[in-house]
């Protein structure tokens, strides 16, 4: 196969070369997807002229990968979506600890990993979607509400599958306990409309065209849907303001364990808490910045004012094996 | 024949252990991951899950194996036979389902037939707001979106099976009082059974390792369950354990074609391939198989096409700029080069086992044949594995050794690591047409030619490669169009820069953007038509 020693010799003198001009470049491994971080990267790059290489891809692959390279990893930084996802993250020794005044002033502290190995850099809520045709605003009040009689055949639920909603059902352990959590979605499941859905947007449009009348979903998907349809006849709700709060999640990045341009990557990742890139960050996706100092965009501003729930948020990761079973068990597919 | 050296011998049997040492690495990596075992994951697996994930899987593969047979074989029978209205374009239209991946497909048939899809609301507004149409996120649902895009698998092999039937045995079927049903019974469905059941197992075999499908409906499947597995008890142990359970229905997949094709495989076209059509449908009859043929087009590529492209026209044409072209370039080089690879080894492969059809090549070869059932990311992490494992105690440390400062490694996220993934993966789509071509030259020709005192080295570029050209042609376009459709094997192991349509494809469905989709899906379906059509019309019947 002299094919494949040509290959490897030409790939072994390639990078040799590349090797020596990368002093100017930092290597990024994201789950979040390229639509949503070219934007941030292109401004970055025109400020310092530090090119950004990303690859883009589910995070379990990308952690996978980051772990089978070890100590060689190209990978300075590792952007994820879901606490959850973070928290496994740094359970695996992905990370590196970053110690910066700026992440610390700009991101309040539940959204930061306590070891200081990652920071949240945007907000989303995982709330109430309901029909404006069919159902009051006075009619809902919590998450657990949806598991009463009153609903029954008109609930709309994504798949347990969602990471999404891993994190929802594992704050909700932490916050009401097994025994009570267990009451809902045992609740929840026999309201289905019909079977789970697999993503949110669809499960926006069934409320939409009148198979069910609530459901639960992420902010943004609802803001997507609205931009694209102002018409839509669905809106949101804010749940358990009495109590918790909303469950908000986040997406977030650090520095990889082993990566290459510390320094560097540390410098781009103060750089996104800031309020000239977190004003991209947020509101590309329709999301709440992670930096308090800055209001949301115009058009999120516009769901209103909601108190969040609290947790911390590296409950989501911790409960999380706990939430999946307990769904597996109840038959939330 | 003359006896073939030793070292000849040797040399055939070398290239069979290697490809097959190939597909062996990542299976390794399955097996190792059997040293120990995560007690609390499987026991509930065990408990709440996989009794309904094996019956699922089940029903999938039951359903869709005899979906792929009944529309295949018919329309293939209709098509290679008969004569009626439309035949001839119908002839390489029926392909096209086949440039459609299936994640695309299923994402439009929901899209299109779930209660918020523009049908049920239109009828709906018909007949009042309590009309249902049958849920299309249900087990049918999926059985017959997996069947739309499969079939073409069947029905490509089917025909040039009926067509290769020389017109002789049908005649002399019907010259002794058989009725067209019982010629198509008793003569021409034994005779094409190799190429049927190589359909339906290369459509079974896609079914078991389809993710992207299952999982826009939601539907449980062992193959959702390694990925659920992975993706939220982050146990990639315990997802490659499950994954190499999910080998066990690959094999008997495998034993059941090796089954239906019978004791005598090879027959030989030792007959003229028929010219004309054999039956010439009259009236209502010819009628009722070009609206049968028109039914099925219409369904798996017209209706859905359509979709796309009112989808596209209604909001994904903003997304359109020059980095398409990147994207574009990126899929079609990707899948040459690949489809280029993989024939080079399938050919020497089927080569191999027919010089020396001892146990060991055979088994070699359908071991190296395997990686095509295997979920395309747990393929891409047992390369992965190997390959970082190459990187970190080989590459790297003979770089550091020959001065390169901090060196990156190279075989993971080279282009070589992807290639590499796409032959192992694709290995079956090439070998099927290849054994197929292989098994209608006869051993006479080769061993005249070497009587003739032709070398064994000629014998191969004179005899063989000019005959299994047809075959060669067959099998690159079908490994390409595959590869232009790929998406988790390509998502891990791309280089920087080599995001493919499938790539962005993944990008906007993983965000519930199905609309903004249809603009890289659609650009993939229409990348993949030439090859298609290319692929079927250079064997119409004229």
């Amino acid at each position: 196969m002299s094919f494949t020693r040509n290959l490897v010799v030409l790939s072994l003198a390639l990078s040799a070369f590349t090797s020596v001009a990368q002093a100017k470049e930092l290597v990024v491994y994201s789950s979040r997807q390229d639509h949503l971080i070219k934007p941030v990267f292109e401004m970055y790059t025109e400020k310092t002229g530090v090119k950004i290489n990303f690859i883009t891809d589910r995070e379990a692959p990308l952690m996978a990968r980051l772990r089978a390279e070890g100590v060689n990893t190209p990978a300075d930084m590792f952007m994820t979506v879901d606490a959850g996802n973070l928290w496994q993250a740094e359970e695996q020794g992905l990370f590196q600890p970053v110690q910066s005044e700026v992440i610390e002033g700009n991101i309040p502290q539940h959204l930061r990993s306590s070891n200081n190995m990652w920071t949240g850099l945007s907000l989303r809520a995982r709330t109430i979607a309901y029909s404006t045709e069919r159902v009051k605003p006075e009619e809902l009040s919590t998450y657990e509400a949806l598991a009463d009689e009153q609903w029954k055949g008109r609930v709309c639920l994504r798949t347990s599958k969602k990471v999404y909603n891993q994190s929802l059902v594992a704050t909700m352990l932490e916050s009401i306990g097994e025994e009570k959590t267990t009451e809902v979605i045992q609740g929840w499941l026999a309201n289905l409309a019909t079977p789970v859905f697999a993503d949110d947007t669809a499960l926006l449009q069934a409320i939409d065209a009148g198979q069910c009348d609530v459901g639960i979903v992420n902010s943004y998907y609802f803001g997507r849907l609205h931009n694209a349809q102002p018409d839509v006849k669905v809106k949101l709700f804010w749940p358990n303001q009495e109590d918790r709060g909303v469950h908000v999640n986040i997406s977030g990045a650090g520095v990889t364990r082993h990566a290459k341009h510390p320094e560097e990557a540390t410098r781009l990742l103060e750089w996104m808490t800031t309020e000239e890139a977190q004003r991209i960050f947020a509101d590309v996706n329709m999301e709440f910045p992670a930096n308090q100092a800055l209001e949301p965009s115009a058009e999120v501003a516009a769901w209103g004012d909601f108190k969040a729930d609290n947790v911390n948020i590296e409950v989501a990761g911790r409960r999380q094996p706990e939430a999946i079973m307990l769904m597996d068990r109840l038959g939330w597919n | 024949m003359a006896r073939p050296s030793p070292a000849h011998k040797l040399r055939w049997q070398l290239i069979t252990y290697l490809a097959a040492g190939l597909v062996l690495m990542p299976l390794l990596v399955l097996l190792f991951s059997w040293q120990s075992v995560d007690q609390t994951i499987w026991g509930h697996l065990l408990q709440t899950q996989l009794a309904r994930l094996i019956g699922n899987t089940l029903w999938l593969v039951l359903g869709v194996g005899a979906g792929v047979i009944l529309l295949g074989v018919s329309l293939a029978w209709l098509i290679s036979l008969c004569e009626f209205p439309g035949r001839r374009w119908l002839d390489w239209a029926l392909m096209l389902p086949f440039a459609i991946p299936a994640y695309v497909l299923a994402f439009v048939m929901v899209g299109l037939l779930d209660f918020a899809g523009p049908l049920q609301t239109l009828l709906r507004g018909w007949f009042g707001n309590d009309f249902r149409l049958p849920p299309i996120r249900s087990t049918g649902g999926v059985i017959l979106t997996l069947v739309l895009v499969f079939y073409p698998y069947v029905y490509m092999l089917a025909r040039s099976a009926f067509m290769a039937q020389g017109r002789g045995l049908m005649e002399a079927s019907r010259i002794l009082g058989q009725t067209p049903w019982q010629g198509f019974w008793r003569v021409a469905v034994p005779m094409a059974r190799p190429a049927i059941s190589a359909g339906a197992a290369l459509a079974i075999m896609e079914t078991l390792a389809d993710f992207g499908a299952v999982s826009v409906f939601n539907y449980d499947t062992f193959t959702t369950a390694i990925y659920k597995t992975w993706y939220g008890f982050f146990s990639l142990q315990s997802a490659t354990q499950l994954a190499s359970l999910l080998l066990l229905f690959v094999f008997l997949a495998l034993f059941a074609e090796r089954h239906a094709q019978g004791r005598n495989k090879r027959f030989p076209a030792n007959d003229k391939p028929r010219k004309g059509a054999l039956y010439r449908l009259q009236g209502p009859l010819a009628w009722l198989a070009s609206g049968y043929c028109l039914l099925v087009l219409s369904i798996a590529f017209i209706i859905p096409v359509g979709q796309l492209l009112y989808w596209l026209l209604s909001s994904g044409i903003a997304d359109l700029d020059s980095r398409y072209w990147a994207l574009i370039q990126n899929t079609l080089l990707l899948g040459a080069i690949a489809a280029l690879m993989t024939v080079v080894v399938a050919t020497l492969l089927v080569l191999a086992l027919r010089l020396q059809p001892i146990r060991r090549v055979r088994g070699a070869v359908a071991l190296a044949n395997l990686g095509y059932a295997l979920p395309g990311s747990v393929l891409a992490v047992g390369i992965m594995f190997f390959f970082s494992f190459l990187d970190n105690n080989l590459v790297v440390p003979l770089r550091t050794w020959l001065g390169a400062a901090n060196p990156a490694p190279v075989l993971l996220g080279g282009l070589f690591a992807l290639l590499l993934a796409y032959l192992i993966r694709f290995m079956a789509v090439a070998y099927g047409p290849l054994d197929t071509s292989l098994a209608r030259i006869r051993p006479s020709l080769p061993e005249a030619a070497q009587s003739l005192g032709q070398s064994g080295w000629q014998v191969f570029w004179r005899v063989y490669v000019p005959l299994l050209l047809p075959g060669i042609l067959s099998a690159a376009l079908l490994v390409f169009v595959d590869v232009l459709k790929e998406m988790p094997a390509t998502l891990l192991m791309r280089p920087f820069g080599w995001d493919t349509l499938a790539v962005r494809i993944h990008a906007l469905t993983s965000e519930g953007e199905w609309r903004r989709a249809s603009l890289p899906a659609l650009t993939l379906v229409l990348v993949g038509l030439a090859p298609v059509i290319v692929l079927i019309r250079r064997s119409a019947r004229r």
